[in-house]
C-alpha cells in the first residue's frame, strides 16, 4: 500500500482561494476594530489572484486529479473566470450596501468567498461526491449570508425558507445520486457514461434515479413547479444577498446541470430531455405571466428569473453540444444582468428605504436622467430587444432549440418573451412617463457606485454589439466546430 | 439473508415519511428539521446497502461525507430556527407568511 501524491496543479486556483479565505476568516477578527475596510480589499484582492491565476494557466485540454474526482477543461475555467468577474461585481455593490444599512461585518465577505469556492469545486467535479460538496459548501455559506441581517423579519424567514427547500432538493438529489449508484456501481461520472454505453446499466432504475436528479436540478435552478422559494427569498432577503444569489451561483447550477446530464448521463439523453422540456415550458409560461402582476421590483425579477432559466433549460433540452453552449451563454449573460439590476436597486437605496418597488422608480427621468436610461438598458436587454446583448442570447437558445427539432417549444418561447416585454416596459413607462407629486431625491450612494452601475449597465449594449466572442468562449468551450 | 430490495424498500419508507413530514406538518419548524436528517439518513441506508451488493467501498465514503456535512447543515438550520423564534417568539410553520405574491 503505497500514499501517492495526487497532481495538484489542476486545482491551485481552488487551493489558494481556500487558504486566502481561511486566513481572512482569522484575520477578520481581529481586523474587525481597527480597519474595517481591510476585509472587503482583501477579498477583492484575493479575487483577483484567483482569476489571474486561472487565466495565466488557462488549459484547452482536459486534466483530471485526485483520483478521478476532479476535473479541470476549458469550461471550467471560462466559468471560474466569469464567477470570478460577477462575485467582483457582487462584492463591490454589497459594501456600499452594507455600509447603508449600518450592517457591514467582514463575515459577508468571508462566506462569500467560500461561497464563491463552492462554486469552483461544482464547476469542476467530476464524481458525485465533489459534486455534492461543492454544492453544500455553497449552499451552507448562503444560508448563513441571507440570514446575517439579524434584526429583519423578513431576512430570518427568507433564510428559513430557503434552507428548508433547499435541503430538501439536496436530500432529493442525493436520493438520485444514490439510485444512479446502484445502477451503475460507480460515482466518477466518465465511469458511469461507460456503464451506460456498455448497457450494463438498468435501465429501470436508471430513469427512477434521473428523475429525483431532475428535481433537485430543477429546484437548485429555481425551474417550475420547483420555484416557490425564488420571489420569496429574493424579496425577503437583503438586496446585497439578492444580487449575490441572483447570479453566480446561477453559472455553478449550469456547470452542474452540464457535468450530472452531459459528462455523466449524455446517453440516457431520451430519459430526461422529456423531463427537461416539460420544466421549460412551466418556467417560460408560469415565469412570465405571474410577473405581471408584480408590484415589487424585486419579486417582478425574481420571476423573470424563473422564465430567464426556462431559456435556459431550452437550451439544454435541446440535447446537444450546441444548445448546451447557448444555455451556458445565456447563464452567463444573466448573470452580469442580474448584477446589473440588483446593482441599480441597491445604488438607489437608502437607510430604512430599500428603492425596490416599481413606485419608486416613477418619473426617475425628471430626477435623474442618468440613471434612468441606464436602467433603460437594463430593462431592454432584459426583454431582448435589440441591439442589447439579452437579444442575442436569446436567439442562440431558440436557434439552437429550432435545430434540434423543437420548433413548438421555441414558438412557446417566442410568445412568452413578448408577454414579457410588457413588464420590462412598464418599468421603462413608468420612469419616463408617469410624473412623481413631491420630488424626491434620486442620487446613488455615492458618485463610485453610480459610476459602477453606469458601467455593467453600459456593458450591455457594448457585449450587445459584439456578441460574437463570448458565443465563441462558449461553443470552444463545449467543443463545438462553428459552421460558416 | 436480507436481500437488497429489502433495504432499498427501507430506505424508500424513510424517504417517504420524510417528505410527508415536510409538506404535511404545519406546526413546528424542528420537525422539519428532523425530517430533513431522516430524509438524509434514508439516502445513506441506500447507498450503504447498494455499497455491500456490489462490493464497492466509495458509496461507504459517500456516506461519511453526507453525515459530516449533515451535521454542519443541522447547525446552520438550527441557528436560523433561533433567529426566527427570536423575531416571533414561536415557531408555527403556518405563520412564516409575510413574504407573499
Amino acid at each position: 500500500m503505497t500514499f501517492e501524491v495526487p497532481n495538484l496543479a489542476p486545482a491551485l486556483p481552488e487551493i489558494v482561494l481556500l487558504t486566502l479565505t481561511s486566513f481572512l476568516l482569522i484575520a477578520d477578527t481581529v481586523w474587525s476594530k481597527r480597519c474595517a475596510h481591510c476585509t472587503y480589499w482583501a477579498t477583492q484582492i484575493t479575487l483577483l489572484v484567483v482569476g489571474w491565476l486561472i487565466v495565466s494557466s488557462f488549459t484547452t485540454q482536459t486534466v483530471v486529479t485526485f483520483d478521478g474526482s476532479f476535473v479541470r477543461d476549458t469550461l471550467a475555467d471560462v466559468l471560474k473566470l466569469f464567477i470570478v468577474a460577477t462575485s467582483i461585481g457582487i462584492f463591490l455593490f454589497s459594501r456600499e450596501y452594507l455600509l447603508q444599512q449600518r450592517s457591514y461585518h467582514g463575515e459577508f465577505f468571508v462566506l462569500g468567498l467560500y461561497g464563491v469556492l463552492g462554486m469552483f469545486v461544482m464547476v469542476s467535479a467530476y464524481n458525485l461526491i465533489t459534486l455534492y460538496l461543492g454544492l453544500e459548501i455553497m449552499s451552507l455559506a448562503l444560508y448563513a449570508m441571507i440570514a446575517m441581517q439579524r434584526d429583519s423579519q423578513k431576512a430570518s424567514e427568507a433564510a428559513m425558507k430557503y434552507f428548508v427547500l433547499g435541503a430538501l432538493a439536496t436530500g432529493m438529489m442525493l436520493y438520485g445520486m444514490s439510485m444512479l449508484y446502484g445502477a451503475t456501481g460507480t460515482l466518477e461520472l466518465p465511469k458511469i457514461a461507460q456503464v451506460i454505453a456498455s448497457g450494463h446499466a438498468d435501465q429501470a432504475v436508471l430513469a427512477f434515479s434521473l428523475v429525483f436528479i431532475v428535481i433537485g436540478l430543477a429546484f437548485k435552478l429555481g425551474a417550475v413547479p420547483f420555484h416557490m422559494w425564488v420571489p420569496d427569498v429574493y424579496h425577503g432577503a437583503p438586496t446585497a444577498m439578492t444580487l449575490y444569489l441572483a447570479s453566480a451561483p446561477k453559472i455553478a447550477a449550469f456547470a452542474m446541470l452540464y457535468r450530472l446530464l452531459w459528462d455523466g448521463l449524455q446517453l440516457a439523453l431520451p430519459d430526461w430531455q422529456g423531463m427537461l422540456i416539460i420544466l421549460s415550458v412551466l418556467s417560460l409560461i408560469v415565469g412570465t405571466v405571474i410577473a405581471v402582476v408584480q408590484t415589487n421590483l424585486k419579486r417582478l425579477l425574481a420571476y423573470s428569473g424563473i422564465s430567464h432559466m426556462g431559456f435556459v433549460l431550452m437550451g439544454v433540452a435541446a440535447g446537444d453540444a450546441e444548445g448546451f453552449a447557448a444555455a451556458m451563454f445565456y447563464i452567463i449573460i444573466y448573470a452580469i444582468t442580474s448584477v446589473a439590476a440588483f446593482g441599480m436597486i441597491i445604488a438607489l437605496a437608502r437607510m430604512g428605504h430599500e428603492f425596490d418597488e416599481i413606485e419608486d422608480f416613477k418619473g426617475l427621468n425628471q430626477r435623474n436622467p442618468w440613471l434612468a436610461a441606464m436602467m433603460l438598458f437594463i430593462m431592454f436587454s432584459m426583454a431582448g430587444i435589440p441591439p442589447f446583448i439579452g437579444f442575442w442570447v436569446k436567439l442562440a437558445v431558440i436557434e439552437a432549440a429550432v435545430n434540434a427539432g423543437l420548433l413548438w417549444l421555441a414558438i412557446v418561447a417566442v410568445i412568452t418573451a413578448v408577454i414579457g416585454a410588457f413588464y420590462y416596459l412598464r418599468v421603462v413607462k413608468v420612469m419616463y412617463f408617469d410624473t412623481v407629486e413631491e420630488s424626491k431625491p434620486a442620487e446613488p450612494i455615492t458618485r463610485e457606485l453610480g459610476f459602477a452601475v453606469s458601467v455593467v449597465s453600459g456593458l450591455l449594449l457594448i457585449l450587445g454589439l459584439f456578441p460574437s466572442w463570448i458565443l465563441d468562449l462558449c461553443y470552444r468551450s463545449l467543443g463545438v466546430t462553428v459552421v460558416g | 439473508m436480507i436481500a437488497l430490495s429489502d433495504y432499498l424498500l427501507f430506505g424508500a419508507v424513510l424517504f417517504m415519511i420524510s417528505l410527508a413530514g415536510i409538506f404535511l406538518n404545519r406546526k413546528n419548524l424542528i420537525i422539519i428539521l428532523m425530517c430533513i436528517e431522516l430524509l438524509l439518513l434514508a439516502v445513506n441506508t441506500n447507498l450503504v446497502a447498494f455499497s455491500h451488493y456490489l462490493n464497492d467501498v466509495q458509496g461507504e465514503i459517500f456516506v461519511f461525507f453526507i453525515l459530516t456535512v449533515a451535521a454542519a447543515e443541522a447547525a446552520i438550520g438550527l441557528a436560523i430556527l433561533v433567529l426566527v423564534f427570536r423575531h416571533r417568539k414561536h415557531i408555527t410553520v403556518d405563520d412564516l407568511d409575510q413574504l407573499k405574491g
